[in-house]
């Protein structure tokens, strides 16, 4: 746990500086054909009611059984997050009365979750990284959602999502900005999706984050946290800390305490607002789920399951970093989405041959990745083919076109030529760098001759080449070499 | 000649498969003798169409020489198993109309081996009670009257309508649920045999659950031997059911005449209860003497954690109770009465669905599972729970191969007598029964004697965990023993 507060995390109060303190249960849907104790399909968008079960339902009579897909993606998470695997661990039920809980409890772990403490490592920004402990991670029923809308009288239920696999993880208080809950959250998606336990989908509700949040002066103990309920974007968590920070700020300097509760953040108003307090919590008289047993299997299930892990984000990293020389941000970069950087390795060795691995990422992650952000993709989503791009950091590397060209070739890939070969889009659209020297020297000496008045400003200033290096780019429409223009200008100009 | 509703099971069984009888003529049989005595209240719903129909299919395979080994059995269903297109109630208000869409395991299973059924039986409310007087249905009435008095009985609960309908040879045996005694009380009520086989031996799939760790199945019929071809049907792992164990059925009904030579029978000082009528008494030795003049040897053992039984029993089971019934709140079957809000309908549905002792069981449950009461009774019934399996383990591990205890501390009473002012006086009717589920092991009752008034009364068998085959061995000996009791007269017909 981060104990010395850092002054650039303070939040400024009207008396003085405040830290805020961040902890974060995130609900993250388990990938998986059929639910956590039943055999219905999770498929989402289906009819109302669609995925029930006679056990979803609760019908009279009716006993859960444990999907071994759903503990394996648990088991699987917890490697991922490096954590602590519990080869014993106890469900138990979580009772209280709603419409969307057809059993009147939810089935969770309580006390003995599947698995224990672990850490994630998060890039704040290119020069920060921290670490965040994991508290546990246990396996939950999703209940179902209420319809308020479909009547003017009566309020219905939908149950399909009643009885699909949650795993809840929850986070040490290690977080101490919005940044870094944003980076946090971000991270573990990223985790998910590389395991494939999630898909991390916050629009459709695959991934939901209740935040807590408490606020102290710089080195005080803790204060009293109050917990944001069911934020649903990245975005809105960030907002929804910023929120209530400076509302338990305002609460504080006011002279006022802070009462521990539920608050629902509302993103139209900015806002937090209460929802229930302690004193009207629900007591969820937890007890062991007596038609369940306890979950037990042996460490050699969890070995063959780590067996089969790909590599994880930290790993690839480290491995971008060791193996292409990138930068750690732009490995970073690389790696946040593992299409891309699959994509990114499938360019650097199409067709079996090594590229500049740098040159490369600047590609992905500069103009490739400007245009799949331009079209609400991932780089691996758009039609350009890693064959493509390849294609076009070697016409950069033996010269045959400019970077500037370069932009142009990948240009009339996005839109005219979608399928087209770089080589070929040069070929026939004669966008060839012009090396003949005699060319450039003739191109050269016609802008000498015609400027006789910027020679002698050159020549008191060399920094005026640059007007003379654009004047002959623009007669060779782009496509002389630039290196050889600005040797032959130097020599012409005698500078 | 003797009436056809007057054969045991396993002679109806083998008269059906040479032909001297016809699965329909014995279903007919059957339903005529269940319309004289409605008045016996023990069916909560009848299926004479139903029984019709399946009796017809069992007599055309018993001529294409396909029976299964319950061919044509007409048999009564507690109506706590969910039962495919027939009204299932647990005898409460709550599902009254409730219809199900599936069978449950343990009735499939009967109907897989050709069984009919004839209608589903009545019980105490949620199978929570000991004498079926909590029934929304109302109670059911003993076939057995004390001599020279004609005050109605209770038939014993929750299998009340089991353990009469049986007694009454309404129908050739029942399915029946133990919880804390339910199968074995009612059975030494009415002069029946019941089992309570291991935890996981029969599948709970479709029952509706009571308190899930202690709910299990078994058969009350006419015989050991009857209740041993019952159970082998019943029985079986179902993957549906994680808690059912996966281990071969044995063949029960070989286990019937096995005898008790050289068994070690222990008797556990600790049932011998303070103030137990000197007849039950006299029953419980009277049992010993038939066991050792078989063969058995006679051990005496300690079980001592058997007084903490009774009331944590009473802290785990309305604990599970007030969990598992918490589906039943008016949203997407059963009853629903309106209210101002869903709170509102909530309370006005199980208020009024639920009857008084049930109600009763699921405010204890909550409250021993509530914050700060949770450790003080849950956790530690828990406990005491482990001691009591482990007292057992003890006397297991010390060579005992089954322990002989009275079934009930006296004869059946009657109706409204008992726990109208102390809902305790009826708890410890379980006083015998109930360490048997806490431990999880197998349980028989059969009928030993008779009451000074002429009632049934019965001993208790406890076995090791899945071995229900010597339960069924030294059962039939002291059925044998016994005298042969004089069944009731027909009053009611």
């Amino acid at each position: 746990m981060n104990t010395h507060a850092k002054p650039s995390k303070l939040i400024k109060g009207a008396t003085g500086d405040f830290e805020v303190v961040i902890g974060m249960e995130i609900h993250a849907q388990v990938t998986s054909r059929s639910k956590l104790f039943s055999g219905a399909s999770t498929q989402f968008g289906e009819e109302p009611n669609a995925n029930v079960s006679l056990i979803d339902a609760a019908m009279p009579g009716m006993l859960p059984v444990i999907n071994a897909e759903c503990v394996a993606q648990a088991i699987r998470t917890g490697l991922g997050l490096e954590a602590k695997i519990n080869l014993r661990s106890v469900f138990d039920r979580k009772n209280y009365f709603y419409p969307d809980l057809p059993q009147g409890y939810q089935i969770s772990q309580y006390k003995s979750p599947i698995v224990g403490e672990g850490v994630v490592t998060v890039d704040v920004s290119p020069t920060e990284q921290i670490e965040v402990g994991i508290e546990r991670l246990h396996l939950e029923q999703d209940a179902g959602k209420s319809l308020h809308d479909q009547s003017a009288t009566e309020s219905l239920v939908d149950l399909n999502r009643s009885g699909v696999a949650l795993m809840e993880i929850v986070s040490k208080p290690d977080l101490r900005s919005s940044d870094e809950a944003r980076a946090y959250v971000t991270k573990l998606r990223t985790i998910l999706r590389y395991i494939g336990s999630c898909d991390g989908n916050m629009e459709q509700g695959s991934l939901r984050a209740d935040v807590n949040v408490s606020v102290r002066r710089p080195g005080a103990p803790l204060g009293t946290r109050c917990e944001i309920k069911n934020v649903n974007s990245i975005r809105f968590i960030g907002q929804a800390i910023e929120a209530e920070a400076r509302r338990q700020i305002g609460v504080i300097e006011d002279g006022g305490t802070i009462h521990q509760e539920t608050r629902l953040f509302d993103p139209a108003r900015g806002e937090t607002r209460s929802m229930r307090s302690k004193e009207e919590a629900h007591d969820y008289r937890y007890f062991p789920d007596p038609d369940l047993l306890p979950l037990e299997f042996e460490e050699a299930y969890v070995e063959e399951l780590k067996a089969g892990l790909p590599e994880l984000p930290d790993a690839k990293k480290a491995r971008f970093i060791k193996d292409y020389g990138l930068p750690p941000y732009d490995a970073g970069v690389l790696v946040a989405d593992k299409e891309t950087a699959d994509y990114y390795e499938a360019v650097v060795g199409a067709g079996g041959v090594r590229r500049d691995p740098k040159l490369v990422a600047n590609w992905v992650t500069g103009d490739v990745a400007a245009y799949a952000n331009s079209v609400g993709l991932s780089v691996a989503q758009t039609h350009i083919k890693p064959q493509q791009v390849a294609s076009l950091v070697d016409l950069i590397a033996d010269g045959t076109i400019s970077g500037k060209i370069a932009k142009d070739v990948l240009a009339i890939i996005i839109s005219d030529d979608k399928d087209g070969d770089p080589r070929e889009v040069v070929e026939t659209r004669g966008l060839k760098q012009v090396t003949d020297l005699g060319a450039i020297a003739a191109a050269v000496d016609a802008i000498i001759k015609a400027n006789p008045d910027k020679v002698a400003q050159a020549q008191a200033k060399p920094s005026m080449i640059g007007w003379f290096v654009g004047q002959v780019m623009k007669q060779t429409g782009g496509k002389a070499n630039p290196q050889a223009v600005n040797d032959e200008l130097k020599s012409k100009l005698g500078i | 000649m003797t009436a056809l509703t007057d054969l045991s099971l396993a002679e109806a069984r083998d008269a059906l498969l040479k032909g001297q009888v016809s699965a329909v003529e014995l279903a007919r049989a059957q339903i005529a003798e269940i319309e004289r005595a409605r008045i016996l209240n023990a069916f909560i719903v009848e299926t004479p169409d139903k029984a019709l129909a399946m009796a017809a299919a069992s007599d055309a395979r018993i001529a294409k020489a396909e029976a299964g080994p319950l061919e044509g059995i007409p048999l009564g269903i507690k109506d706590l198993y969910c039962t495919e297109g027939v009204q299932t109630t647990a005898a409460s208000h709550i599902l009254e109309g409730f219809t199900p869409a599936y069978e449950s395991t343990v009735s499939a299973n009967l109907w897989r081996d050709g069984a009919v059924m004839l209608g589903k039986l009545n019980l105490d409310e949620f199978a929570m009670g000991s004498s079926n007087e909590t029934s929304y249905f109302g109670p059911v009435v003993s076939p057995w009257r004390r001599a020279g008095s004609e005050a109605p009985l209770v038939p014993g609960g929750s299998s009340g309508g089991s353990a009469a309908a049986v007694a009454a040879k309404l129908c050739f045996g029942a399915t029946a649920t133990d919880t804390g005694g339910s199968i074995r009380q009612p059975a030494a009520f009415t002069g029946t045999v019941g089992i309570k086989p291991t935890y996981g031996r029969c599948s709970r799939w479709g029952i509706v659950a009571f308190a899930s760790s202690l709910d299990q199945a078994g058969p009350i019929a006419r015989t050991v031997r009857d209740a041993a071809i019952l159970l082998r049907s019943m029985a079986g792992h179902d993957p549906k059911d994680t808690t059912s164990v996966d281990v071969p059925v044995p063949n029960y009904e070989a286990a019937v005449g096995r005898g008790v030579k050289g068994m070690r029978i222990g008797i556990p000082r600790e049932y011998r209860l303070d103030g137990m009528p000197a007849e039950i008494d006299a029953l419980w030795r009277q049992g010993v003497e038939w066991l050792k003049e078989s063969g058995a040897t006679i051990v005496d053992i300690s079980l001592p954690h058997t007084r903490y039984a009774l009331p944590a029993y009473y802290i785990v089971a309305p604990a599970e109770a007030s969990s598992n019934l918490a589906r039943y709140d008016g949203v997407r079957y059963g009853l629903r009465v309106p209210g101002k809000d869903i709170v509102g309908m909530y309370e006005a549905t199980r208020a009024a669905g639920f009857g008084k002792e049930v109600r009763r069981r699921i405010m204890i449950g909550a409250y021993v599972l509530s914050a700060g009461y949770y450790d003080a009774y849950y956790v530690r019934a828990q406990k005491i729970r482990t001691l009591i399996r482990q007292d057992f383990e003890r006397a297991y591990a010390d060579g005992i191969d089954a322990i002989l205890t009275p079934a009930t501390p006296s004869a059946a009473f009657g109706l409204g007598e008992k726990g109208s002012a102390d809902p305790v006086e009826m708890y410890l009717n379980d006083v015998f029964t109930v360490t048997v589920n806490m431990a999880g092991l197998p349980g028989i009752a059969v009928p030993a004697g008779t009451s000074s008034e002429g009632l049934p009364l019965g001993l208790q068998l406890i076995g090791r965990p899945f071995d229900e085959e010597t339960l069924f061995a030294a059962a039939k000996v002291i059925e044998d023993a016994a005298p042969k009791l004089k069944p009731p007269p027909k009053w009611w017909a």
